[in-house]
């Protein structure tokens, strides 16, 4: 009985640091694209963003609302696609 | 950093921080941050028509993933999203003009912080004093049934009051466990929300999220998904009508969000660990901590660099 308990016990525990290490690597993936997409904007982006707010605030306003959504939605959906790429190679 | 959009030079270090900070907080208490980003960007020395809009504009990419993340825990009512959001937008619109005559004026750093300060104090001690009684009241129940309850408010009779006011039409909100409520009430709730969120920046999460758990009755865990769904289509308008207004420096909105998206990551696991009352009593001294960054930058005048 009692070791009966245990294996469920120990079950338990495996189970959840199974899903806090599946957690915490999605959310080490997910801060590497945020960063790297943030770098990428300035480097590529950073002057002629400041033209476009200068002379067009229509594009201004589409273009800037366009790329929060992208860091948002469009990460995520990339961390999640490759996660389970990984995951599925993996088993 | 020099942000040239806004014409400020912040450590992008802190902003990521504050961003980390307000991302925990939105994804767990359901709300955008602006009560602590919005004064965080005025300390740091942004004019105040920037912090407006570019506070919609961080919130917009966080409360997308925090929403989704709810939305997976079925924590969002569908329905009572898209009608506030509705109303949402034309009081953000409101909230964006009031903030163009301020400009006009050129009084509106002094008037929104001052607004602000209000505001923020005023709904800290409001939920102190609700969690307070509820608090009161759980122990007496639990000592009388042996069981305490698990979300419940001191003032829930409010709700049933709003609930019990028949002007047609009336709706049924069965994800929130809502009978009958009339659309004009949610209506007004959103519009007033919508104006503090085109005012004040952010999505005013600190006005509706209380509004709609003591006046529409939501349960506390569905108000907190609910609302970051409508703040997602509520904020990407508002940061669309500030930036045609000049109001976004959308460099230092993707600073923040860096961090804020981490860590709205966390704040929404973490809802699965707490209940009712205590994320509203947890929620109390964030507003205090926004209301005294204002007030220390307009008495001394000083910003963070």
């Amino acid at each position: 009985m009692q070791s009966g308990g245990r294996r469920n016990h120990m079950a338990s525990r495996a189970k959840k640091s199974a899903s806090l290490g599946s957690f915490l690597l999605e959310l080490v993936v997910y801060a590497a694209f945020v960063f790297a997409y943030f770098f990428l904007v300035l480097h590529f982006l950073g002057d002629w963003l400041k033209h476009v707010f200068d002379q067009n605030k229509t594009l201004y306003a589409f273009v800037a609302l366009a790329l929060i959504i992208v860091q948002g939605v469009g990460l995520e959906m990339l961390t999640t696609g490759l996660l389970r790429i990984i995951r599925r190679r993996e088993s | 950093m020099d942000f040239l959009i806004s014409g400020t030079h912040i450590n992008p270090v802190y902003l990521i921080i504050i961003g980390f900070i307000i991302g925990i907080c939105g994804g767990f208490f359901g709300v955008g941050g602006s009560f602590l980003a919005g004064p965080a960007l005025f300390f740091f020395g942004v004019p105040m028509n920037f912090v407006v809009g570019t506070d919609l504009a961080h919130i917009v990419g966080k409360s997308i993933v925090a929403a989704k993340k709810h939305r997976a825990l079925g924590n969002v009512d569908i329905k009572l999203g898209l009608i506030m959001a509705a109303a949402t937008i034309l009081g953000v619109e409101t909230g964006a003009q009031i903030i163009q005559q301020l400009k006009r004026h050129k009084n509106v750093d002094f008037v929104v912080a001052i607004a602000f300060v209000i505001v923020l104090i005023g709904i800290s001690s409001f939920i102190a004093w609700e969690c307070w009684q509820t608090l009161k009241m759980g122990k007496t129940e639990s000592t009388a049934k042996g069981k305490p309850r698990r979300d419940h408010s001191a003032i829930a009779y409010i709700a049933k009051k709003f609930q019990r006011f028949h002007f047609p039409p009336m709706i049924s909100l069965p994800s929130s466990g809502i009978k009958q409520i009339s659309l004009w009430t949610i209506l007004v709730v959103s519009y007033i929300g919508g104006v503090f969120s085109g005012f004040l920046g952010g999505g005013a999460g600190y006005i509706r999220m209380p509004a709609m758990v003591y006046i529409l009755g939501v349960p506390t865990h569905i108000a907190v998904g609910t609302d970051l769904f409508e703040v997602v289509i509520s904020a990407s308008y508002g940061t669309f009508t500030h930036a045609l207004k000049g109001n976004v420096d959308i460099l230092i909105a993707l600073v923040m969000h860096t961090g804020a998206a981490i860590g709205a990551q966390i704040g929404a696991t973490l809802t699965q660990y707490f209940h009712g009352v205590r994320i509203r009593l947890a929620f109390v001294p964030l507003p205090l901590l926004g209301a005294g960054l204002i007030l220390y930058s307009l008495i001394t005048g000083h910003h963070f660099k």
